[in-house]
């Protein structure tokens, strides 16, 4: 049996109806304190009709002066009402009124304009194949943005939220996310003022920047020539060199934690942030050596060759002619490796135990105990993430080509 | 200019190699000398010494080998010029189990002392001390006395044995560097019960990490292959989890599902999802039947597995999406000619298109997840049946104290890792060039 337009159309307008009345639901709830109950049923039989209303419209919309989304909405705010009697969050009226019928409208809105979207086109009577599955890619389209947006974005919400709100309230109602303002700057921001008086985070910041900055440096000193041998200088081996350098990456960092450990602890190397700068640029050197080689076999040779013809030693080729051309691959580079630097976390935890030079992840780890609550673990968190988030996005376009320019063909 | 001069002499091509190839060969190899030092000493040594380490029983303690430990200080109150007074040197063995074979201090005795009386062991020539101990016993204690006199040298000087610090030689076992081997640590780890299970676990952790980061990964990549407005943010926003560092994500994780004051399990049980909280980090297992068979659910380990797929589907999204938009159009085209429905299009065109880049992500993904240790420590510390492989070599190596266990676990990692890498490097396909 192949299902006609109406049960496409009701089966679209319940799941958005479900959907957006949980989703507008859940965020209400987080955004008030309040425990908005979403009434599913309702919204769904709501949402079932209008999409029948609405097909029922588009189909006939000649004879009408008002478009078909303007009765799908009627009748989806009129079904919910009167299923949910009048409280589509089961809250009393007079509670947060403006937050609700702010919810209210996003959802006859939302679920409205989602309905819309996905049966535009469809009429009353059957459906081709190519129609329906039209309709499915939209409605499973939909759906993914709506999950997806949530499952990115509500870990980094409830991070930020969670650092900005004290010990008592966070007990007292984990679902209050909301900012209050009544307590002013300092009550909001105490976490962070704590951490950078008590906790000393300026200094695990400098310790990160000035690790990551120095990883990045040195990395790049080791990888730039290497790079350029692997892909321009002919050798016996080279071939083999340009795959093998990528399997050291795939060697586990936790197998080298015990040897390293072992040898670093009895040359006194292992507290020390010496250590870590021999330990981090050795992880990251063959990554960068197999993104930048990549990049350096794209650019042409006879650049290269006319400026050794012109009486440049290789060390000036490389200098005046590789390196301002692949500009952008160092940056991607560079920003790859701060991120790897910046991000680590197992040689820094088995590695440092002075806390004067911590690194961020350790600081954060020395978060994680009972004594120390947690909006200050979350507001560590963010500290630890918004200058890699800032930059990050600062160069997004570099990294994206960076990092599937060297393996992605076609 | 000299290896073209040889090619215009010679009648046929060149053979061997040129005097310029050759400079080129030794600039390349001189290019490539500093990162082949780096990678062999922090990453090829230590895979070595990994082994070494693995049959060898050494604990975290033994990284301090036995040494005897030398306290100095001045007794007897000397007032004046004179007067007698007596230096000691406590000495004692740091181990309590391992001898310290020849022992020799030697030190500088602080102006304005004289030497009255030595201990039988001991010679002095000019200021130096120098005293032949030989083998000393595990736990062995001894005080060395120097009796003497004082001249106003010593006494005017602010506690005169500082000058100069005892210095002791003397050779022990390092269990480290000894020739000492046996597999007790392999017998261990395999005759323990949880480590078929710490197999398994690892397994299921990889198996579904990598395929959930995939799918996740192949479907945003399908939503974001369409132009919008906000794509670019959209795009961004979806890398987040991979950009972040771990530390920050993995502790946000552990509050959102906290049992008693996490906000997801707020949500659930004031929406009346469920009765009580569930500890989604902290236990083990659900039970239930399916048509009368009793079933188990392993809760954390499925939470530290959707963790998996969360953190690492931006990096396939990423891959896919420059794959997918690197596929020329006119196919796409043809088949709606044709009347291909959306379905059959992504079935038929997109995916055969795909399948490249997919199987070089699982590959990728499927070692880096094996090897992935950060993500489980921090969620869980390997409790409640998700402690994979990695986790056991910390748990082995450190907080057990048992550096040898650990190392062994570590070997087993390297052994199960190049198995796969074996694999796959045999039916991986050539021509996406990884």
């Amino acid at each position: 049996m192949r299902p006609g337009s109406i049960l496409i159309a009701a089966v679209t307008g319940l799941v958005w109806g479900v959907t957006a009345i949980v989703v507008i639901a859940v965020t209400l709830t987080l955004i008030t304190g309040e425990v908005a109950l979403p009434q599913a049923t309702a919204a769904g039989v709501a949402g079932l009709a209008s999409a029948l209303v609405f097909v029922w419209r588009q189909s006939s919309e000649k004879s009408s002066g008002m478009p078909a989304w303007v009765w799908s909405a009627i009748t989806l705010f009129l079904i919910l009402m009167i299923g949910s009697f009048a409280a589509p969050f089961n809250l009393p009226i007079g509670i947060v009124p403006v937050w609700q019928g702010l919810a209210l409208i996003l959802f006859v809105l939302g679920a409205t304009w989602a309905t819309s979207v996905c049966l535009s086109g469809a009429r009353l009577g059957p459906m081709s194949r190519y129609e329906r599955e039209v309709v499915y890619i939209r409605v499973a389209k939909g759906i993914g943005f709506v999950v997806f947006t949530i499952i990115v974005a509500l870990p980094f919400y409830v991070m930020v939220m969670t650092s900005l709100k004290s010990q008592q309230t966070l007990l007292a109602n984990p679902l209050d996310l909301s900012i209050d303002f009544s307590q002013g700057l300092d009550g909001l921001l105490r976490s962070y003022v704590e951490l950078f008086t008590q906790f000393n985070f300026g200094r695990y910041l400098l310790v990160s920047a000035y690790v990551s900055v120095a990883t990045v440096v040195l990395t790049l000193l080791f990888s730039v020539p290497g790079a350029y041998a692997v892909s321009r200088l002919r050798f016996p081996g080279q071939a083999f060199l340009a795959r093998s350098v990528l399997l050291i990456y795939m060697v586990p960092a936790i197998v080298l934690v015990i040897p390293l450990y072992a040898v670093f602890s009895q040359l006194g190397l292992r507290n020390t942030l010496t250590g870590l700068l021999v330990v981090y640029p050795a992880t990251t050197i063959p990554v960068a050596l197999y993104m930048l080689q990549g990049y350096f076999r794209g650019l042409p040779s006879e650049l290269e060759e006319a400026g050794l013809m012109d009486g440049l030693s290789r060390v000036g080729v490389i200098l005046k002619i590789t390196l301002p051309l692949s500009l952008p691959a160092l940056a991607s580079v560079s920003l790859y490796v701060f991120m790897i630097a910046w991000n680590e976390f197992l040689f820094a935890f088995m590695f440092l135990d002075n806390p004067d030079i911590f690194t961020l992840s350790r600081g954060v780890v020395s978060l994680n105990s009972s004594e120390v609550p947690r909006q200050h673990l979350m507001a560590g968190a963010v500290i630890a993430t918004v200058p890699v988030l800032v930059i990050f996005l600062w160069f997004e376009r570099f990294l994206v080509q960076g990092l599937t320019a060297g393996s992605v063909k076609g | 200019m000299s290896a073209q001069n040889q090619q215009q002499d010679s009648s046929g091509p060149p053979k061997g190699i040129g005097p310029m190839q050759r400079r080129e060969m030794w600039l390349a190899y001189l290019m490539l000398a500093p990162t082949f030092a780096i990678i062999l000493i922090i990453v090829a040594g230590p895979l070595l010494a990994n082994f070494w380490i693995s049959v060898k029983p050494v604990q975290l303690a033994d990284l301090r080998p036995p040494t005897v430990l030398v306290n100095e200080r001045v007794r007897g109150k000397p007032a004046a010029a004179g007067d007698s007074a007596e230096i000691q040197y406590r000495l004692r063995n740091s181990s309590q189990d391992a001898e310290v074979r020849n022992v020799v201090l030697t030190d500088e005795v602080p102006e304005g002392f004289n030497v009255t009386a030595l201990p039988e062991d001991c010679a002095m020539s000019g200021r130096d001390l120098t005293c032949t101990i030989g083998t000393v016993d595990p736990g062995w204690r001894e005080r060395l006395k120097l009796e003497g006199t004082v001249t106003d040298a010593f006494l005017a000087a602010n506690r005169p044995e500082r000058a100069s610090k005892p210095v002791i030689e003397g050779d022990a076992d390092n269990i480290l560097t000894n020739f000492d081997f046996s597999l007790e640590n392999f017998r261990r780890i395999f005759s323990a019960d949880e480590f078929w299970s710490v197999l398994r676990v690892t397994f299921y952790y990889t198996i579904f990490g990598t395929g959930g980061a995939l799918v996740l990964g192949l479907f945003a990549a399908q939503l974001l292959h369409t132009t919008f407005v906000g794509r670019g943010f959209v795009r961004g926003l979806f890398l987040f989890p991979y950009v972040s560092p771990v530390i920050a994500v993995a502790f946000t994780w552990v509050v959102l599902f906290d049992p008693f004051s996490g906000t997801v399990n707020a949500l659930l049980t004031k929406m009346g999802v469920v009765a009580d909280p569930i500890n989604f980090f902290g236990q083990r297992a659900i039970e239930y039947s399916l048509f009368g068979i009793p079933m188990e659910f392993p809760l954390a380990l499925t939470t530290v597995i959707a963790f998996e797929a969360w953190r690492y589907f931006p990096l396939s999204f990423l891959f896919i999406l420059a794959r997918m938009q690197s596929i020329n159009t006119d196919m796409y085209e043809a088949a709606e000619m044709d009347g291909a429905t959306p379905l059959q299009q992504f079935w038929y065109l997109s995916l055969p298109q795909l399948m490249g880049i997919l199987s070089v992500l699982f590959l990728l993904r499927f070692i880096w997840t094996f090897n992935k240790f950060d993500d489980i420590f921090l969620l869980t510390g390997g409790n409640a049946g998700t402690r994979t492989l990695t986790v056991d070599v910390y748990e082995q190596g450190f907080a057990l104290s048992n550096l040898g266990a650990g190392a062994a676990v570590a070997v087993v990692v390297f052994v199960v890792l190049v198995t796969f890498a074996t694999l796959f490097i045999r039916f991986s396909p050539k021509e996406e060039g990884l």
